[in-house]
């Protein structure tokens, strides 16, 4: 992991938080939250429940408004009014419940909101040609074998509804991936193949936020590492120079590495 | 070692258990064979006499109405919704149109002050069922109540406007045009029904419209998160449905020669009915035109036959009782059979 940019790295940051606040009536999920994301990378954001992984993923992710704070895109301050907003940035979400209509089949899915269309615009007719060929394609491209794109997503296996999810999130997402819990669902294998979609994912240069709980699978797929706790990040790793003690001393406020902010 | 099974069957057994599930999927296949065996059945039992094309138009005539409303109930059920207020709107519908014409003219008003009030009395259904939209999606009232509550008020608006008793004024114009008139020989209730239905038939199917209508009766929240307007969507919905009961209610305006306020009470579970017989899934997500217009006319092809074959015709009423169960048994166990994880 010789090529990962480490946390002082000259490298622009992808993606960057800086001192999110967001407060749900009185409880305050996010106390000065920063996040850092680099171009290519797979970065893991782990924390005990309560931390408030899933309210720094759904601000990134354009799905609430912090009440302050900034978010820099590319080192350019941004603000995200929702998740399309995210989108036009090339921000993708695979979310934990998958976010699929289970009626429609694999290709309805990968194109639900961007369908693409034939004969005379206005009509709004669905081109299934095209959107099938296509999402054979995106299948094809991440490894992944589906019996029929054609059936309801209902009739497929976990995985392969995982599958289909991620494939959504890759097809569109032009700069960040977040995963947020992907594996939790999953037997063991089905795991391994989500795993290596990450693994796929990062190869064509998309950087991947994996929002997990599982430590050993945190340390096999991530270049890097960042522990949220009680609403700040508390430390950040290098995943090939870490131990699960380590993570795990971070997560209940052993061990800190980072300054307050 | 439990989660492993599912895809091990589903590769070594190739597509022998894929191809049943498609059948058994389709929502259509099975209303369309029970259509089939009934039709065999009546006309083995009396030859020549089932089907006739007298029949065939009797039957679309007098279902006409039926049939608008059940095309807009689709949309409404395959969005997971219900509508109840069908049959009422269309009643508020044919008074507005009939109040119009009462006005303007009454039986000798002219084509100009026919389609006028025609445009009326859809704009009444089309708002009225928009708003019944507006309760489902913004103000989160479960479409069961908000339709309940839009079936109150039509009944109601529907009195007040006409006093209690029915608007008979209505144009010679239109009832000779509706209730006798014809395209190439096919009467008006016919071709307007059909066409209703073959266009809307094709919107739900092909369209983005049928797409979206299909994506948040299937799974809301990933409607929404996917960037679609799903409360815009519900509403439009909805006030589709209205506008169809509307022209159901200028239609049967014309058929009747007047408004019929107290006629159309159980319009509403007809339709459902019908709907549900064609394989649409009150939990949202299923459904298909094909499936809903055989699903209306399968309780008045009961109804023929059992007269042609000399039965006592209200077996029918129990038939469809137990064809509708049926229908609802299929589809739970459709969706059983297809969660298999």
């Amino acid at each position: 992991m010789a090529e990962a940019p480490g946390p002082d790295g000259p490298v622009v940051p992808l993606l960057e938080a800086r001192g999110l606040v967001k407060h749900y009536g009185s409880v305050l999920a996010l106390d000065g939250a920063n996040f850092t994301a680099y171009p290519g990378e797979v970065v893991a954001l782990i924390g005990d429940n309560g931390a408030g992984k899933s309210t720094l993923v759904k601000s990134l992710s354009g799905v609430i408004r912090a009440d302050r704070g900034e978010m820099l895109v590319g080192g350019r301050p941004v603000s995200l009014g929702g998740p399309l907003d995210a989108r036009r940035h090339g921000i993708e979400t695979v979310y934990q419940d998958l976010a699929l209509a289970p009626d429609l089949d694999a290709a309805a899915n990968l194109h639900l909101g961007r369908e693409i269309y034939r004969w005379w615009r206005p009509l709004h007719v669905l081109n299934r040609t095209e959107m099938r060929r296509r999402a054979v394609a995106a299948f094809a491209d991440l490894g992944i074998e589906l019996p029929d794109v054609t059936a309801p997503v209902a009739t497929l296996s976990g995985g392969q509804r995982q599958s289909v999810a991620v494939a959504r999130a890759v097809a569109y997402a032009s700069q960040i991936i977040f995963m947020d819990e992907p594996t939790a669902a999953l037997g063991v294998v089905q795991r391994e193949r989500v795993l290596e979609n990450i693994r796929r994912v990062r190869e064509r240069g998309i950087t991947v936020v994996l929002i997990s709980h599982n430590m050993p699978e945190v340390l096999a797929v991530a270049d890097r590492v960042e522990v949220l706790r009680m609403g700040r990040r508390v430390a950040r790793f290098i995943a090939s120079q870490t131990t699960i003690e380590q993570l795990v001393g971070a997560m209940t406020g052993a061990l800190s590495t980072e300054e307050s902010a | 070692m439990t989660r492993l099974a599912p895809e091990v069957p589903a590769r070594s057994l190739g597509r022998s258990p894929h191809v049943l599930r498609r059948v058994l999927a389709a929502g259509e296949a099975w209303v369309f064979a029970a259509l089939v065996v009934m039709m065999v059945i009546f006309t083995v039992l009396s030859p020549g006499k089932f089907l006739t094309l007298n029949d065939l138009s009797l039957n679309a005539q007098t279902t006409a109405p039926f049939l608008l409303m059940a095309v807009g109930e689709t949309f409404v059920i395959i969005t997971a919704g219900i509508d109840l207020s069908v049959g009422f709107v269309l009643v508020l519908c044919g008074v507005v149109a009939g109040e119009y014409y009462l006005n303007n003219g009454g039986p000798n008003a002219g084509a100009g002050t026919i389609w006028v009030g025609a445009i009326l009395g859809l704009l009444t259904g089309a708002a009225f069922g928009a708003l019944q939209g507006i309760a489902v999606a913004k103000l989160k009232i479960p479409p069961l109540i908000a339709t309940l509550m839009g079936l109150g008020v039509a009944e109601g608006l529907s009195y007040l406007i006409t006093g209690g008793s029915d608007l008979r004024s209505v144009p010679n114009a239109l009832v000779n045009s509706i209730g006798t008139g014809g395209l190439g020989g096919v009467q008006w209730l016919i071709v307007i029904s059909f066409l209703a239905t073959l266009l809307f038939g094709l919107i739900l199917a092909f369209t983005r419209f049928g797409r979206y209508t299909y994506a948040i009766g299937s799974n809301p929240e990933a409607a929404r998160r996917a960037g679609i307007n799903v409360d815009r969507h519900l509403i439009k919905v909805y006030a589709l449905s209205g506008l169809l009961a509307g022209l159901a209610g200028i239609l049967d305006l014309g058929y009747f020669g007047t408004t019929t306020i107290s006629g159309h009470p159980l319009d509403n579970l007809t339709v459902i009915t019908a709907v549900v017989i064609g394989g649409a899934s009150l939990f949202g997500g299923r459904g298909s035109m094909l499936g809903t217009f055989i699903g209306v006319f399968i309780p008045e092809l009961l109804a023929t036959g059992l007269i042609i074959l000399g039965v006592n015709q209200y077996w029918q009423y129990i038939l469809t009782g137990l064809v509708l169960g049926a229908a609802v048994y299929l589809d739970q166990i459709r969706r059983r059979l297809r969660e298999r994880v």
